[in-house]
This record gives C-alpha cells, sequence and structure tokens, in this order.
C-alpha cells in the first residue's frame, strides 16, 4: 500500500477540478500521557476535494480533526497547509488561516439567534476598532450591514431563512446542525472539516445535509475533510477516503478501493481468532 | 393593541439590524426619555429624587456595568462594589489635582481607572471558571477594600478615611457638594447614565458584543472560530469595570456626598449581583427593571402604610417589607427564571398578537 493514495491535479467522474496538495500531514503522532490516540498517519488533502475520515470508535478521528484544526499539538510530525509549514499555533490561528470546522456535539452559541450565530462565523472578517464600534455609526455600522449581506447569502443558501432570528437553542436538532454548518461558511474557509455532520439524523436530514455538503463543495469550491458513521454517505460523497484504527492508517484511497480492502473490513468486522 | 407592526416592512438590512426596528418602541423609548428628561425634574419631589430615582439610576448603571461581564460575557464577579469605590476614589483625586476641571469629564475620566483595575483583575479568568473566578474576584473586592482603608493617600489622609465631595461646578450650575439641588444632580446622572448605556447598547450589538456572547456560549467554538479569549474577556472586564467605575462615582459625588469604604463592600456588590439576577441576564432592559425591583419596592411598600392611614409601628413595616420583597423576588425567578426582562419581552410578544393567542 503506498504512503498515500495518487495526488495529480485531475478532473473528477463528475466534472469538478481537484487541484494541488492543500494541506499535508506528515508522520502524525499524538499522544496523551501513556495513550498513544494517532500513530505517524500521512495523507493529504487536496484542492477541492470531499476527504473522509473514516474507522471505527476511538479510532482517532475526532483527535484527527482537532491536531488539523490546531486545538491539540501532535508530538512529532510537521503539518503543511498552503505551503506553509506550522509550527505550534492556536485554534484562532487556523481560524486567521483559514481553516472552520463543525462539531460532532452541535457547538452552537445557544443563547444567540440563527442570524447572530453565522455573524459570529464572521467575527475575523470584521475590522472597525472599538471606538467606532461604541458609536455603530459609520465604518461600524456599514460593515455591519456589509457583513449582514453576505450572511444572508449564506442564510439563503441553506434555506433557514424562517428561523433567522430564532435563538437557535430552540430549534431542532437537524436545523441546528445545519445552522452550524452556516456558521463554518461564514467564514469562507480554505478548508472545511465537518465533525460527524450526519450523527443523530434521520434519513431525509441526511439527504439534506448530503445535498448542502455537496453544494458546498461544487457551487463555492470548497475543500472539505469530513468524519462520518455512515459508510452509505461516505462511500457516495468522499473523493478520496482515510481510514484510521487505534490511531493508526490502515488504508486511504477512493471509496470502491477502501471498502473492498482487507485490513478496512477487518477493522470493521473483526478477525476471527 | 399597542403592538401592531403590520405595514411596518424593512426594506434593507439597515433597517433590519436597527436597535429599535419595530416603530411603536421608537416611540416609547422617546416617551420614556421626555418623561425622565422634563417630566420628572419638573414635578418630582426633592425626596422622589434624591432618595428614589437618582440612587435607581446609579446602581442601573453598575448592573449595567455588571450585566456585561456576567450577562453578556458569562464570568460571575463580585468585585463590583470595589470597582465603584476605584472610579468614586479615582473621581476624588483627580478633583482634587485638576479642581478647575468640569467634573462630569472627570467622573467619565475615572471609569478608565476602574477599568485599568479590572483588567487586572480580569486576567485569572483566562485560566479559570466559575466558582474560582467568583473566588477571584472576592480577592480583588477584599484587597481593594483594604487599600481604600491604609491607602491614605487616596482619601487625602483626612482623619475621617472619608472622601467629602467638594463643591464644583460645571455649566454654570453648581452640580456637586451640599449647594446643590436635587434636580441638578438627578439631570447629571441620568445625561450619564443615557450616555453610557447607549454606548455599551451600541457594543453589544457589533462584533464586540457578539464576541462575548460567544465566549459566553461556548468558548471552545468562540475560539476555533477566531475570537482570542484574550481580548474578548478582558475587553469585557474592562468595559465592565469602567461601567461601574463611573456608577461608583456619580454615587459619591451626585448622591451620597461623602462616603468610606462601608459604601463600596462586599454586600453592595451582592446587591448588584442580584439586581442583575432578577432583572435578567443578558438584557439591559433588565439593569433598569432589576435595580428598580430591588431599589425603589421597598420604598414604596414602606409608603404603604402611611398612604392608606395604617398605624403600624415602623418596625412592624420593615419586618413585612423583608417579607414581601423576599416573596416577590422568590414568586419572580419562578415563574420566569431569566429575570424581569425576560418577562417584559413575553408580555411585549403577547401584545403584538393580542387578542388571539398566537
Amino acid at each position: 500500500m503506498s504512503a498515500t493514495a495518487a495526488v495529480r491535479p485531475h478532473v473528477t467522474e463528475d466534472g469538478r477540478e481537484l487541484g494541488e496538495v492543500l494541506m499535508d500531514l506528515r508522520n502524525i503522532t499524538l499522544r496523551f500521557g501513556g495513550v498513544t490516540a494517532i500513530k505517524d498517519v500521512s495523507f493529504n488533502i487536496q484542492q477541492g476535494e470531499i476527504r473522509a475520515i473514516i474507522g471505527p470508535n476511538g479510532a482517532g478521528k475526532t483527535s484527527m480533526l482537532n491536531v488539523i484544526n490546531g486545538f491539540y499539538h501532535p508530538q512529532e510530525g510537521s503539518i503543511t497547509f498552503r505551503g506553509e509549514t506550522r509550527s505550534r499555533m492556536r485554534p484562532h490561528d487556523a481560524a486567521r488561516q483559514g481553516i472552520s470546522r463543525t462539531f460532532q456535539n452541535v457547538a452552537l452559541f445557544q443563547g444567540m439567534t440563527t442570524l447572530d450565530n453565522i455573524m459570529a462565523g464572521r467575527a475575523l472578517k470584521m475590522r472597525r476598532n472599538f471606538l467606532w464600534q461604541m458609536l455603530r455609526y459609520g465604518p461600524a455600522l456599514e460593515e455591519e450591514i456589509e457583513h449582514r449581506r453576505k450572511v444572508e447569502e449564506v442564510i439563503d443558501f441553506l434555506e433557514i431563512e424562517h428561523i433567522r432570528k430564532t435563538p437557535v437553542g430552540r430549534l431542532p436538532y437537524g436545523l441546528q446542525k445545519r445552522v452550524e454548518l452556516g456558521r463554518a461558511l461564514a467564514a469562507e474557509p480554505a478548508l472545511l472539516l465537518l465533525d460527524e455532520p450526519m450523527a443523530g439524523m434521520n434519513v431525509e436530514e441526511k439527504e439534506d445535509m448530503s445535498r448542502f455538503i455537496l453544494d458546498v463543495n461544487e457551487q463555492l469550491g470548497t475543500t472539505i475533510a469530513l468524519i462520518e458513521h455512515d459508510m452509505g454517505v461516505v462511500m457516495d460523497l468522499a473523493d478520496r477516503v482515510v481510514v484510521l484504527d487505534y490511531g493508526r492508517k490502515i488504508a486511504d484511497g477512493k471509496p470502491d478501493e477502501v471498502q473492498s480492502d482487507q485490513a478496512v473490513i477487518d477493522a470493521y468486522l473483526g478477525v476471527p481468532h | 393593541m399597542i403592538y401592531r407592526e403590520a405595514g411596518q416592512f424593512k426594506t434593507s438590512y439597515r433597517q433590519d439590524s436597527a436597535i429599535f426596528p419595530i416603530l411603536q418602541d421608537r416611540i416609547a423609548i422617546i416617551f420614556y426619555l421626555f418623561v425622565a428628561f422634563i417630566v420628572i425634574p419638573l414635578f418630582g419631589s426633592d425626596f422622589f429624587l434624591n432618595s428614589m430615582m437618582i440612587p435607581f439610576l446609579i446602581f442601573a448603571l453598575a448592573a449595567i456595568g455588571l450585566n456585561v461581564l456576567t450577562g453578556y460575557t458569562g464570568q460571575i464577579s463580585l468585585g463590583t462594589g470595589a470597582f465603584m469605590g476605584v472610579g468614586a476614589y479615582s473621581c476624588y483625586k483627580l478633583t482634587t489635582f485638576f479642581p478647575e476641571t468640569n467634573i462630569v469629564l472627570l467622573i467619565l475620566l475615572s471609569g478608565f481607572f476602574a477599568a485599568g483595575i479590572g483588567m487586572i483583575f480580569g486576567l485569572p479568568s483566562l485560566r479559570i471558571k466559575g466558582f474560582y473566578l467568583v473566588v477571584t474576584t472576592l480577592a480583588a473586592q477584599f484587597f481593594l477594600e483594604w487599600a481604600f482603608i491604609r491607602v491614605g493617600w487616596l482619601y487625602n489622609y483626612n482623619d475621617s478615611g472619608a472622601i467629602e465631595v467638594p463643591q464644583r461646578e460645571a455649566f454654570g450650575l453648581i452640580v456637586t457638594g451640599p449647594a446643590a439641588t436635587p434636580s441638578v444632580r438627578y439631570l447629571m446622572v441620568l445625561s450619564i447614565v443615557v450616555l453610557v448605556t447607549w454606548v455599551v447598547s451600541n457594543l453589544i450589538h457589533g462584533r464586540i458584543g457578539r464576541s462575548w456572547m460567544m465566549i459566553r456560549d461556548m468558548d471552545i467554538a468562540a475560539e476555533l472560530i477566531g475570537v482570542r479569549p484574550l481580548h474578548a474577556k478582558l475587553s469585557a472586564f474592562a468595559v465592565s469595570s469602567y461601567v461601574a467605575g463611573v456608577a461608583g462615582a456619580m454615587m459619591v459625588f451626585f448622591w451620597l456626598g461623602a462616603a468610606e469604604v462601608e459604601s463600596f463592600d462586599v454586600n453592595h456588590s451582592f446587591l448588584i449581583l442580584f439586581m442583575v439576577i432578577i432583572g435578567g441576564l443578558g438584557s439591559l432592559v433588565g439593569s433598569f427593571l432589576g435595580a428598580a425591583f430591588i431599589w425603589m419596592l421597598p420604598i414604596v411598600i414602606r409608603a404603604v402604610p402611611r398612604v392608606l392611614g395604617l398605624d403600624i409601628n415602623a418596625a412592624t413595616v420593615e419586618h413585612l417589607n423583608f417579607m414581601i420583597l423576599g416573596a416577590l423576588i422568590i414568586f419572580f425567578l419562578i415563574i420566569e427564571p431569566h429575570g424581569l426582562a425576560r418577562l417584559w419581552s413575553v408580555v411585549k410578544q403577547k401584545l403584538r398578537v393580542w387578542p388571539f393567542p398566537y
């Protein structure tokens, strides 16, 4: 098995162009005390693709995502994003570089409305200083309105106009997930990380969410890395899949290749002793 | 009935993002301001102005200060009393050094000293949360109380250990000291409260207020979105302490006339915290409602037997006062744990659709 699946700019069957390597992770090892959560994992994410990270429970998928956006600091290995190898970084630095994400358990700002939550996603784009903010006049107000326009585009895109002014705490779970996607999109990320975007959803909601993920990828051209347990979804959405098990990478490649990989089947179904 | 929005179409995001998007609310605000600025000073008795309105406004402002920190940023503080004291003592020192400078300007400046001290005592909030943060703000409270007693320089080494407000003129009027009339002092307090409330409201509705609420609701997600906890938390401590400091300076200069350390003790911190909780965490209206509830209601209850001509002795009235107030606090917190402000917005929502249930 090669270290990473073939990476060449190419055009997929549905006509999308996949470009250069956007993020390259090399020999990542992450330990918590004596526990090794991720051991010597290397893979990359190409510009414009949907990259899935799968694996059984406790395989280190979420840890991997936390490494990517700077929440955990791996003890070994290097991460190169947009040609820049990063040293220790804080999560807000990752956000500044264009990585945004959603969470496995919805992490919305419960006390704020849908609109404010998505406006929050644009926190980094807003520049007006404290003095203008105090007056809420002139440049500060112009900026606020300008960003409101962008936020409304996201709201349109995700079809959540009707819940614009509703505090998110009152929304059903499926819609909360969608608002969270909106908040991540509002930052106009170069790389979007989705941690189990379909966990706990019914079939209809899953179909909706899949459609939004594909739309984001195709219309906005956003590169997406996602973790998901629903294999049907992963096989349909992903361009390439990396499989982790007990913190090690056991397979990497196109969905159909991964599906028939013996190591993957063993990891999911177990091996007779 | 009162709230009919029919025909009020918002055609731009500017209109929709306005702080008072509904016409009736704008009219109501203008009406309240008219009453506060014109009617009350003209017709209010000295007792009403001095014992009810001035302290009510000052405590409402202090509650707004604490609400920025606790209601909007989610950092509980028991140091409000001390931060008010920092404002008061700095204003006293400023007016000692610059007796000719306009006292209103000095009051607004003294808030910056409180903001500075508040930021220093806000530093622990970067590492600790919840009850543990409460303890560190309590440390601020006790340390500052100690300083107000022990650092003689703060009260110009006078024998009483108290700060006494000198007579100062501004805008051609005597505004502080025993010679200042209640209505002048009331108007000064009201103007400053309106100005500071307006500024805080602007901050809350913009980027900075959102970053505070992000930290409050989910600090990890806020950081992953790009909010720096350092900036958000310390700016909240600074704004909160600034507002508390201005309130403290006004409390001494426009209300008490003289103060010593007891005016800024931990009881005042608790008093302001109760106002915020009963009024509604994360609501500016709530700060006013809470201050009115805690400060004005006892005075009203005390006045009831006198007005009705009942012959009840003062001690009994005082006991009844505690019982009624306590019962009311429990009652309001049971029917609406989110405070009077939430109750207020529920009533407004009902009025929009009345007489239909929804």
